[in-house]
């Protein structure tokens, strides 16, 4: 079949502001939106500029706006969007070149809810144990890829940046609910900061633009709820 | 040009170099840089688990292991360094454990295991639970952990930096040049010690289950500064690649229960190996699919097979064998717990095929996944000038970049997690200890000349050729050529079209003159590289007349320990000319004996 491509693009060593080129390209149903980006880069534009690893859904580097929802391109379909493709950066990050925005305040967002594994007391010779209830608990946060698709559409985070954003807030949920974890406290301190889960208005906007298909706004709200209750039942 | 200073410095941030890192950084001044950032590191693809003999739900022995990792290899893994590697492995993954890694449950709260491929007990012959798990995404929790360890220790990053060339003085190494890629400025890191952690380069066949990212760039920068290169000609295909794409479909389903099945409804590996069947080593079970899809047994006579983990197949096949449950009652799974075990693979199949594994067969067939073959390094990522393994001072590689050899000539399932975590860990430390005993080289004059050399041919070509059909070219004849079954014929018709494509490659000038995120100019520099380990690839595996694990050839189809029971080592020198020189294996404890699954 054959797709109409049109592509946010921004150069800024040469553009005074970004504009939109389109492309018309033979594609399979079945083929990903990237890789009708790197066919537009391999054979009509090798200035055109995006990040891409995987090329199926684990790595997180291609996340972009497609036809204005928010999508990793290498787990978008063509036959999920028809003939007609328009193709954008994520939104609330500053845009670099092209598709590539500016991730620093994302990871810096990130690294502000203590994401790591705490537990203070001598490890034991073998494994913590921990039931398999307990493992389930926090087992939906622990898919996170880091891709920036969730907070990237929350409309909080555009109004600020400085929210911590549902990412963020997904990564420390993955620790306050681990049963072997001992920084609960000074987590749920953060997220109780000005700049943090009360940003959350229930928009869901996260929870469809997950690749990952974790249920965010529910662990938003675990996270709201553990706080209002001062418990992690 | 920038210059910094680190007492140790990793180049890469998947598992190897996140835990070199980590390591280095508890006792000297650490980097890491990579050309991604670090969480979409390849080794986050890795789905089915870590190999470490835990006997969590089953009677289990790190020598089990080491013998299971020794006739996997085909023997050609160095049995001293295999016996390390399996002896470490149950302490790592407990220390992972400890770092918070979140891997499944048995019912008592232990890490949970599964079988998977090549892995037994070594009395009975039968597959053994040795893979420790989180549900098909084991890779991205080893991953995530370590990433979050390092910020926890934190250990500096520069992210998005792409290396571009070693820096060597008097022999030792002394720094490396990075591109930041934000800005295209070029870096210079200067450093006691350099523990490369790269990975892989599956980019350069057609059907790969590797990441854009995995262009060999570790191998080809250090080829450059006259390191050999190891075990080139042993690449793995791994059996099980969704079919066209090549998106790789865990070994876990397998070890779950699936079963491969032809065109005909048959269940072909009882054919090809009667003992363990579906759970054979991967060049076996390659190979048989390639056999079936030749002698028509395609699906549909197509290339492809059917991976079939529905559960109904599931359980049928396992009364057949007679598996059973840890407690001894039957296996009788349901679709909802084979979504609960491998749910990513689920989503894979819905999301690329429209199929649903739980009610249909997924077409597979055998897809490009792991080097063998990389730098020479002995088991503590001391990385080896020559065949007879003089130390280069200062200079570290681990991971998949890394030739040890544990893996020789076929890789078991769950043994690449475990390198990356065993090496990283002994590389980093090492490297932390040679940095406190040893002043900083001097830098060479000029340190970015051969970088900025490199850079100018691919921007100054004249535009006659483009890459991107060299890329195309050459991912096609090496799968044709260079893949599962080899012979001389077509081995030589691959190097010839690769050298032919190395040539036209200088004719080729990338569009983009700009600074900023130039990744026209970062991907040409890539095929490089691919280009130049294709040829390596070739040239060892022409010179290797016999078949051994991940290197079949038909006009030679037996294993020759006679005259092969050896390590190639590929120098290239500055004219481009290959030589080979060899290195004998290893050998402790287990003599070679033919190896039946």
């Amino acid at each position: 079949m054959q797709v109409t491509l049109k592509v946010f693009r921004y150069n800024p060593e040469k553009d005074k502001k970004p504009h939109y080129e389109t492309y018309k390209l033979e594609a399979e149903p079945t083929d990903r939106v990237l890789d009708l980006l790197e066919k537009v880069k391999g054979y009509e534009d090798g200035t055109l500029s995006f990040r891409r690893s995987c090329a199926h859904g684990v790595c997180g580097s291609d996340a972009m706006r497609i036809n204005g929802s928010n999508k990793l391109a290498c787990k978008a379909l063509v036959h999920d969007f028809g003939a007609k493709i328009t193709v954008e950066p994520i939104l609330g990050l500053r845009v670099i070149k092209d598709l590539i925005v500016d991730m620093e305040p994302f990871f810096d967002n990130f690294r502000k809810v203590l994401p790591y594994f705490i537990n203070d007391d001598p490890a034991p010779e073998k494994e913590r144990y921990q039931s398999r209830e307990d493992r389930e608990r926090f087992d939906d946060t622990t898919k996170c890829i880091l891709c920036a698709a969730c907070t990237t559409s929350c409309p909080s985070f555009w109004a600020s940046d400085e929210y911590l954003g549902p990412s963020a807030i997904v990564n420390a949920h993955r620790f306050i609910f681990d049963s072997r974890d001992q920084g609960a406290a000074e987590r749920l301190k953060i997220m109780n900061e000005v700049m943090g889960v009360s940003r959350c208005h229930t928009v869901y906007n996260c929870t469809l633009a997950c690749p990952r298909e974790i249920q965010i706004t529910k662990a938003i709200g675990e996270v709201k709820k553990a706080l209002m209750t001062g418990s992690l039942e | 040009m920038k210059t910094h200073q680190f007492e140790v410095l990793v180049v890469g941030a998947g598992g190897a170099g996140l835990m070199a890192g980590l390591y280095a950084s508890r006792t000297a001044k650490t980097a890491i840089i990579s050309k991604l950032y670090p969480t979409r590191s390849h080794t986050g693809a890795a789905q089915g688990g870590v190999g470490a003999a835990l006997g969590s739900l089953e009677e289990d022995h790190p020598e089990w292991h080491t013998y299971d990792t020794v006739k996997g290899s085909d023997y050609l893994g160095d049995q001293d360094a295999i016996e390390f590697m399996c002896e470490e492995a149950v302490q790592a993954v407990y220390e992972l454990e400890h770092m918070g890694l979140p891997f499944d449950r048995t019912a008592d709260g232990k890490i949970s295991q599964r079988p998977f491929g090549g892995h037994t007990n070594n009395v009975t012959g039968k597959p053994v639970m040795r893979a420790c798990h989180a549900a098909d995404r084991t890779g991205h929790m080893i991953l995530q952990t370590l990433y979050q360890q390092c910020i926890k220790n934190k250990v500096n990053f520069f992210d998005e930096f792409q290396v571009v060339d070693l820096l060597m003085t008097d022999g030792k190494a002394s720094g490396v040049v990075a591109i930041e890629i934000a800005t295209g400025e070029m870096h210079v890191f200067h450093a006691k010690a350099i523990i490369i952690a790269t990975g892989g380069h599956g980019r350069i066949w057609e059907i790969t289950s590797n990441a854009y990212a995995y262009t060999g760039d570790g191998v080809a920068i250090t080829l450059r500064r006259g390191i050999p290169a190891e075990d080139m000609e042993f690449f793995q295909f791994h059996p099980t690649g969704i079919y066209k794409l090549g998106i790789l479909i865990t070994e876990g389903v397998r070890g779950e229960g699936g079963v491969l099945i032809n065109g005909k409804g048959e269940r072909f590996m009882e054919k090809y190996a009667p003992n363990v069947k579906d759970l054979a080593s991967r060049d076996v079970i390659s190979r048989a699919i390639y056999i079936e899809v030749r002698d028509g047994n395609g699906v549909n006579g197509k290339n492809y097979v059917y991976l079939d983990v529905r559960p109904e197949t599931v359980n049928h096949y396992a009364a057949i064998d007679g598996r059973k449950r840890p407690d001894g009652r039957p296996i009788e799974v349901t679709g909802e717990e084979i979504l609960g075990k491998l749910p990513d693979i689920v989503d894979f199949c819905r999301v690329y095929l429209g199929v649903d594994p739980i009610t249909q067969p997924m077409p597979i067939q055998p897809t490009a996944h792991y080097a063998m073959g990389g730098i020479p390094t002995n088991k503590f990522g001391e990385v080896h000038a020559d065949e007879k393994k003089t130390v280069i001072p200062g200079l570290y590689a681990a991971g998949e970049v890394a030739c040890v050899s544990v893996h020789g000539a076929n890789r078991l399932g769950t043994n690449s997690l475990l390198d990356l975590i065993v090496f990283g860990k002994h590389a980093g430390l090492k490297a932390a200890e040679f940095a406190r005993g040893n002043e900083y080289q001097p830098l060479p004059e000029d340190p970015t000349a051969f970088a900025r050399e490199q850079l100018e041919r691919v921007k100054n070509g004249d535009g006659t050729e483009n890459a991107f059909d060299i890329a195309t070219e050459m991912k096609k004849v090496m799968f044709n050529d260079m893949g599962i079954f080899r012979n001389s014929k077509d081995m030589q018709n691959a190097l010839n079209k690769v050298r032919e494509l190395k040539e036209r490659f200088k004719h080729v000038r990338v569009q983009d003159t700009g600074r900023i995120f130039n990744m026209d100019l970062i991907n040409a520099w890539e095929l490089g590289n691919l280009l130049d380990l294709a040829e390596v690839t070739t040239v060892s595996a022409l010179a290797r007349t016999e078949s051994r694990g991940g290197h079949a050839r038909e006009d030679y189809p037996d294993r020759d320990d006679q005259n092969w029971l050896k390590h190639t080592f590929a120098f290239v020198d500055g004219s481009g000319r290959i030589e080979l020189k060899y290195q004998p294996v290893t050998i402790t404890r287990f003599t070679p004996k033919a190896r039946v699954y």
